[in-house]
């Protein structure tokens, strides 16, 4: 036999050595622990280590460890009981501005994490939680550009003393008519020079009008950036939440996925993410609200509403003090009286604003519009969505203004609930569109557990009638086969560990089948081996033989292979693309393993013995 | 183990006309079963709610199903989970009125009247997501073809390329017949492993392309068809130990996988099977009624010498 190459040999050593460190760290479990993050994202402050051991102290809980890992600070504990009641103390302790929660943190010794080396993440359906996908009502979007459109022309043309004839909002325009081309014409000049992302035509049916939309770039950009401005304001929301390694990711053009390893409650959840609901400072119109109420004229300049519960009409003025875009703070909290309330923070210019509102209207009324948008779908009877857009505006207080205020202040009339979920929302920012959940995945902890458990006791089974079938039909050139398919193995679960790869039922599967087929190359080797025997060919040539003639076979196959499973992976949503993936590098490595590996090993066993027969069969 | 001292000898071509007519036959039967009477989808491609349950001590069907109707859900599809603890309850797109708030409803139904009820799962798909997955997914299978095509036709010859797709295209329409006649709930998995199992099918029918090309060009044989039969022959053993590799692993699944990848075993098991018939009598069949010849195989520098052999 030819000497086999001594780099190969190197190769395959520094495979071994690889794979079983980067693989490592899956067998060392996990540590229940609590993981503590400053909430505007930036490190921990000096002596913070000190506060959380106070906390604990008084608690009576001895954490495992305490310290940073990977920018978090993580208190870990012998048990989920210690870790419960840490986690609530810390809560209440720190108070805001930290995200304290629960987390299960990998066992792997502080020399492997020092290499890079990692533990596979477990997904959903192994360990519970839920998984949301939203998608951003971009209808909702383009409709408030055409309003816009429809506010911003018409006083354009005004200013620049542009008669017009009408306007109407078109689904997809506003149409301005005008008396004569001539002035069609200038407004069409003005339109162009102020606004450039409105595309302007007139209809051949009606010469004299013009239809200003939105350009399609344009269009594009304000989807994009109210799906972006709803990602952030969903990751707000979902850090308010106090999970660990929460997943908040756009998918497509509008979609947003939502992940939440462990939670379990999803109806507050749902209510939150999808929440619209805000505030808005408005001063009370002196006219008679019933009056306007019971003959349906409002005065000018004022908008009629109703008081929640008693659904009392009040009037209040269009202007508004304060909105949702100035609300950078607040806190649920209690007033006076013992009632639930949020303390809310303005910005400078609400600031400014409530400063002098305030300032000059002392004694009067004030109110707060509870604001919130909804969107509905229905199925008709063909079963295609139907989208319904409902307006909830209800008047929470009125209050007598009894001193000036700007920066801070409190607002009543809310139920506990409402309080404290209005007060993360304002927090977390206001969606720049609504959302509705398309889709979703909850799996509870104990379905968790089980699919782990069928997977590995499944995985197990496979390896083992493998193992058998391989060494008793083969024999040493089986065992070789099952030495390449253990190394094969731990590449698979180290490389999937380095990419930080998410484990999940269908890629446990992914790896079970792998295993069946992965012997596939050594079976196609070592028939070629017996053919080439059977037809008297030496046992050190025949073996040679063997791996030379079935190597461009194997590599055939494996690439045509390797097709299938990239179209898997480029097409599939979440969890295919975990059984694509496992697929994909089981066949890279396989390609390695089954043929240097298993001939490396033939070769150091049989290559300096004199044999009358090949140990194949 | 020497059981096969020898390389069998089967003239698996002498029935190749009766071979390409069952399969045509068998196909045509597949195809009919999907149409007439239809795939059993999951909620994945249909939209809809699922819901799974664990009582803590056996429950009646006809209570949940009282507790749902009182709730509004009277149409709710509700049955036992693997055990009579265990209740998997189903809705239809049609019925979820509005969005995913059902699945929050359902469980405020059940949790009125029992505690200590724990959620194993919740599923819920909108319309629009699965009718874009079912979409997906024949976009995956087409591309899939394309590909090994294209790269069959490079290795190969556009006739063993034609060969090749038409017994990936028979594999997937058996397993899809198969299901539909056992009414195997068709979820993404399911999906996955049809394209699996064309990744399978492919190698076996690659394997024996590969062997039939070695042997037309060392062996001097002109027959093409006693050329295909030995390399039949020769890979035979290969393909019924791989084959067996496979579904030990694939039975270690069905056995102890759990629910949740029954019917991707059984798709696969299936598969695994006709994949086997379909490499022999599909793919190098319809090769050589293409007329695939040894001039097709040999490199091209080669071609001259060959011819004048």
């Amino acid at each position: 036999m030819k000497p086999y190459a001594t780099w190969k040999y190197v190769v395959l050593v520094l495979a071994i050595v690889f794979g079983a460190l980067y693989a490592a760290p899956n067998l060392y479990g996990d540590d229940p622990s609590v993981q503590i993050s400053q909430e505007n994202g930036e490190p921990l402050p000096e002596g913070f280590g000190e506060r959380v051991q106070a906390v604990l102290n008084a608690e009576q809980l001895v954490p495992l460890a305490s310290g940073i890992e990977d920018r978090h600070w993580v208190v870990r504990f012998a048990d989920t009981g210690a870790q419960l009641k840490a986690a609530d103390a810390l809560k209440r302790e720190l108070g805001r501005g930290y995200v304290v929660a629960l987390h299960l943190a990998s066992k792997t010794p502080a020399w492997l994490r020092a290499i890079g080396a990692r533990p596979m993440n477990l997904g959903l359906d192994l360990r519970g939680g839920v998984h949301f996908l939203l998608e951003v009502d971009v209808d909702d979007v383009r409709t408030r550009a055409i309003e816009r459109i429809v506010n911003e022309v018409p006083a354009l043309l005004r200013k620049e003393g542009i008669r017009y004839t009408g306007r109407r909002v078109l689904a997809e325009a506003a149409q301005l008519d005008f008396p004569d081309q001539e002035r069609l014409e200038a407004a069409h000049r003005a339109i162009a020079e102020a606004f450039r992302e409105y595309d302007l035509i007139t209809p051949p049916d009606a010469p004299l009008s013009l239809q200003v939309r939105l350009s399609e770039a344009e269009a594009k950009r304000i989807v994009d950036f109210a799906v972006q401005q709803n990602l952030q304001t969903l990751r707000n929301r979902v850090n308010q939440l106090g999970v660990a390694e929460p997943v908040v990711q756009r998918q497509g053009a509008n979609r947003i996925v939502v992940q939440l390893p462990g939670v379990q409650d999803t109806t507050r959840v749902k209510d939150l993410l999808g929440a619209t609901a805000t505030l808005e400072y408005r001063a009370v119109a002196e006219e008679d609200p019933y009056a306007a109420a019971s003959t349906g004229i409002v005065p000018p300049g004022t908008e009629l509403f109703y008081t929640r519960g008693d659904r009392r009409p009040v009037l209040l003025k269009r202007e508004v003090i304060a909105g949702g875009d100035n609300l950078v703070d607040a806190a649920a909290t209690v007033d006076e009286n013992g009632g639930p309330a949020v303390s809310v923070t303005l910005d400078g210019a609400g600031a400014k604003r409530m400063f002098a509102f305030t300032e000059k209207n002392v004694g009067k009324p004030m109110a707060v519009l509870f604001k919130e948008r909804e969107v509905v779908t229905n199925y008709n009877a063909k079963g295609e969505p139907i989208r319904e857009h409902r307006q909830v505006e209800e008047v929470i207080s009125i209050a007598t203004i009894r001193g000036v205020f700007g920066k801070r202040f409190q607002t009543t009339g809310l139920t506990s609930k409402e309080a404290h979920d209005l007060a993360l929302l304002l927090k977390a920012g206001a969606l720049a569109a609504p959302v509705e959940i398309v889709e979703e995945r909850t799996v509870g902890p104990s379905l968790g557990a089980d699919n782990i458990q069928q997977g590995f006791s499944a995985a197990v089974l496979g390896l083992a009638l493998v193992v058998i079938f391989m060494a008793v039909y083969y024999r040493v050139f089986g065992l070789f086969a099952i030495a390449a398919l253990l190394l094969n193995l731990i590449l698979l679960v180290a490389i999937l560990s380095v990419m930080q790869a998410t484990l999940t039922m269908p890629g446990i599967v992914g790896i079970v089948l792998h295993m069946g087929i992965a012997v596939d190359a050594n079976v196609l080797i070592y028939e070629r081996i017996r053919e080439e025997l059977r037809a008297g060919t030496k046992p050190h040539a025949a073996i040679e033989a063997g791996y030379d003639r079935a190597f461009l076979t194997i590599a055939d196959a494996n690439i045509t292979g390797l097709i299938a499973t990239i179209v898997l992976f480029a097409l599939g949503e979440g969890p295919i693309k975990g059984f694509a993936i496992t697929l994909a590098i089981g066949i890279i490595t396989s390609q390695f393993t089954a043929i240097v590996g298993s001939r490396a090993l033939a070769q150091l066993i049989f290559a300096k013995r004199p044999l009358k027969d090949v140990p194949v069969w | 183990m020497k059981f096969f001292a020898r390389v069998p000898n089967i003239n698996f071509m002498a029935q190749r006309k009766l071979g390409l007519a069952v399969s045509a036959v068998l196909t045509v039967a597949a195809i009919l079963l999907v149409a007439i009477r239809g795939l059993n989808l999951g909620i994945d491609f249909t939209g809809g709610v699922l819901v799974e349950v664990e009582y803590p001590q056996s429950v009646e069907l006809d209570t949940v199903r009282r507790h749902l109707a009182e709730a509004g859900y009277e149409r709710a599809v509700v049955q036992y989970f693997g055990s009579t603890t265990a209740v998997l309850i189903r809705l239809p797109p049609a019925e979820n009125a509005s969005s995913a708030q059902v699945s929050t409803n359902i469980l405020r139904a059940l949790h009125a009247e029992e505690s200590g009820i724990s959620l194993r799962r919740i599923e819920f798909v909108g319309p629009q997501v699965g009718e874009e997955l079912a979409e997906k997914g024949g976009l995956a299978l087409l591309f899939a073809f394309i590909g090994i095509m294209v790269y069959i036709a490079f290795r190969f010859e556009w006739k063993f390329s034609v060969g090749a797709i038409a017994a990936l295209v028979h594999d997937a329409v058996m397993v899809l017949g198969y299901l539909a006649l056992l009414q195997v709930e068709f979820d993404i998995t399911t999906l996955a492993a049809i394209l699996a199992l064309i990744g399978y099918s492919n190698n076996e029918t690659i394997v024996i392309f590969d062997r039939v090309r070695e042997n037309l060009i060392h062996q001097r044989r002109t027959d093409i068809l006693d050329v295909i039969n030995l390399s039949v022959n020769q890979t035979l053993l290969r393909s019924v130990i791989t084959h067996l590799t496979t579904l030990l692993v694939l039975f270690a699944l069905l056995l102890l996988g759990g629910p949740s990848v029954h019917s991707f075993s059984v798709a696969l098991i299936f598969g695994v099977i006709v994949a086997t018939y379909s490499s022999i009598y599909i793919s190098t069949n319809l090769a050589v009624a293409l007329g695939v010849s040894r001039e097709d195989l040999l490199p091209p520098e080669d071609k001259e010498l060959g011819a004048t052999l």
